[in-house]
């Protein structure tokens, strides 16, 4: 629950003071860092779990075929293994296992989109208040420290309360309160990129304030950048969850993992362990691969300065 | 500035007294500048949000459905609630000022009322999640961080990268399924009662709904310890110490814990909304009557002035609880001072 945190992540504040990474120009640093990112265990285990469950939720309903439109309370609350059906069916007769492929669906495409959307204004934002200073950084950044203040679930359950959420709508909100950690990162960046001579040069040779933010802060800043994104994107896919927890969230027939372990909590006395246990998995996995990829980026960005 | 890790106290009160508080209360008086503004801004997220969710005005959710056109109108009137947007913030600007913070529609009850009765069980439940959580990750990270990269510290961390990863209140589910449905050891509900004394009657009912709360904060802030830790250990105060001879342990005792400390107390601050927002989730899950309860069914029910309320209370807090963190920090540690600046 840490999503609103300044700096919730220790390497990543240390991330603000690096080198900008190398031109791209070779591609021997893209190797030396892919070198480093595979020597990273955990987030090898990290990618090959997300394309796993990427393949499991979009290409899995194309091979195992269910109905998950129609409620048959016929045959509600079967066992896994009862009627062909692996994991069981849950309290309104949908298959559970067709159910974590939908499902999943929503978590990933809401989390990877939101997740992205709030590190692009994020960065927008940052790179523009470290670079202008003075007054216009100081409002700005009152503006994320405001924002801050407020807890994001508090933020998400009025949002949501406000309009009926559809996955458009989710992305748009989940992306409106996860900006502001990506845009005090990047601000720190921009300001101690803005005084490297090429950012002076730039300006001494006519260059415009865009461009210098476009064509040099972003770029120089985008390890800081997607590493933060990849956390982002988990920080995203746990706040669905939490939305669908608060009751907010998306709408029968469609679900996603949160909805379904909540929706599952009220038979949790009776026993009936496959509505929660396989979608409260496939959340920490999910969440547990993107962290560990971030990881790993941070090694391939060589964020925090080289090696361990 | 002192750039040594000698104790903050006989820093400033012995040499340059005076240049000291001269920059204490400048810095002072640019944060609470600061604040101020942050809170400024605040209101006018929550006005909006207002304004957004209820732009004729509250007049027929307080007055109910039974309300006819004429009686909202009139009460919109009367409140002032059909003046231009600009006035009717100012005029929520002074409410606010004087204490005012609306009456809810549902309870018909002034917001301050509610939230003073429900606010104290949240801080009871926020207090010692924060306590366990601390007393927990203070020695584990430093535990971890004096055997880097040993068995102990590979399976710690991975044990806080999972917990960090899972819902809370999955987390908090599956503390019920082993303490209450498989061990018959605790209540799966928190205590119910309209005061901190009626819900502390019945500790053990406060168990799971505590460690729910505190579970993800130790995945955080013993993952925080242990960097900090591990960093001071590599300072050269730490090799001095070592190479004149003092065990490791008394090292890691007599310094480096100390100062490894002041991040984590910086954070605290910082952490006040992160804290509220992760209690809305333990208070629903255990239907316990604190603030966090009291928010979610007001967000059923759009009781916007409690929700305002609310949200207001969470960020004045934030706003002067990061300025006494940041203030104690730089007592502490006289080398976290240039950062404030």
């Amino acid at each position: 629950m840490n999503r609103t945190l300044p700096t919730p992540r220790l390497p990543e504040a240390g991330a603000t003071a690096s080198a900008p990474a190398q031109a791209p120009r070779s591609n021997a640093p893209w190797r030396r860092g892919a070198r480093r990112f595979l020597r990273n265990k955990l987030a090898v285990a990290g990618l090959s779990v997300l394309v796993l469950l990427v393949l499991f939720c979009f290409v899995g309903p194309l091979v195992y075929q269910t109905d998950q439109t129609h409620t048959d309370l016929g045959s509600a609350l079967l066992k896994p293994g009862e009627q062909g059906h692996p994991l069981g069916t849950d309290d309104v007769g949908y298959d559970i296992l067709g159910r974590l492929m939908v499902g999943g669906q929503v978590s990933i495409m809401v989390g990877l989109a939101a997740g992205v959307l709030a590190t692009v204004v994020g960065t927008l934002w940052g790179a523009t208040a470290g670079y202008v200073g003075g007054w216009v950084d100081s409002v700005m950044m009152r503006i994320v420290d405001a924002g801050i203040a407020i807890p994001a679930t508090f933020l998400l359950l009025i949002l949501s309360a406000m309009v009926k959420p559809t996955v458009p709508l989710l992305i748009l909100v989940i992306g409106l309160v996860s900006w502001l950690v990506p845009a005090r990162l990047v601000r720190a960046e921009s300001i101690s990129l803005k005084q490297r001579d090429y950012v002076v040069a730039l300006r001494a040779m006519g260059g415009g304030h865009g461009r210098a933010v476009l064509k040099h802060i972003v770029p120089n800043s985008v390890g800081t950048i997607v590493v933060n994104a990849t956390f982002q994107v988990a920080d995203a896919i746990l706040l669905v969850a939490y939305i669908s927890f608060l009751g907010m969230g998306v709408q029968k027939p469609s679900t996603d993992w949160g909805a379904m372990l909540t929706s599952g909590i009220t038979y949790t006395y009776a026993g009936a362990w496959w509505l929660i246990l396989p979608a409260g998995l496939c959340i920490v996995l999910i969440v547990c691969a993107f962290n560990a990829i971030g990881d790993g980026l941070r090694d391939f960005f060589d964020v925090k300065g080289q090696g361990e | 500035m002192s750039t040594t890790a000698a104790p903050a106290a006989a820093s400033r009160q012995g040499r340059g007294g005076a240049a000291a508080s001269a920059w204490f209360w400048r810095y002072l008086a640019k944060r609470v500048a600061q604040g101020i503004a942050v809170i400024l801004i605040v209101t006018l997220i929550v006005f909006a949000l207002m304004h957004l969710a209820l732009p004729d005005g509250p007049g027929s959710g307080v007055l109910g459905m039974q309300a006819t056109d004429v009686q909202i109108a009139a009460f919109n009137h009367e409140h002032g609630f059909d003046l231009p947007v600009w006035q009717q913030y100012v005029n929520f600007l002074g409410q606010i000022a004087t204490g005012d913070f609306g009456t809810s529609f549902e309870a018909k009850r002034p917001v301050l009322d509610l939230l003073a009765q429900r606010l104290p069980k949240t801080l009871l439940l926020a207090v010692l999640a924060m306590a366990v959580a601390l007393l927990v990750s203070i020695p584990l990270g430093v535990a971890q961080a004096v055997r880097r990269n040993k068995p102990f510290d590979t399976v710690m961390t991975a044990i806080n990268f999972v917990l960090y990863s899972t819902p809370s209140f999955f987390l908090g589910l599956i503390l019920v399924i082993v303490f209450t449905q498989w061990m018959h050891l605790l209540p799966a509900t928190a205590p119910q009662g309209q005061t901190v004394a009626a819900v502390l009657a019945k500790p053990q009912g406060l168990v799971l709904p505590v460690l729910t709360g505190a579970i993800p904060i130790i995945a955080t802030f013993s993952r925080y310890m242990r960097s900090s830790t591990l960093e001071n250990l590599g300072e050269d105060y730490v090799r001095t110490a070592r190479s004149k001879g003092t065990p490791v342990n008394r090292v890691v005792v007599k310094h480096v814990f100390r100062n490894s400390l002041t991040p984590i107390i910086a954070m605290l601050g910082y952490y006040l909304p992160v804290m509220f927002g992760g209690m809305i989730v333990v208070e629903s899950l255990f239907n316990y009557p604190g603030m966090g309860l009291l928010f979610w069914t007001s967000a059923q029910k759009s009781d916007y002035p409690v929700l305002m309320g609310c949200m207001l209370i969470i960020a004045i807090a934030t706003v002067i609880g990061s300025l006494v963190a940041d203030l104690i920090q730089a007592a502490l540690d006289p080398r976290t001072r240039g950062a404030l600046k």
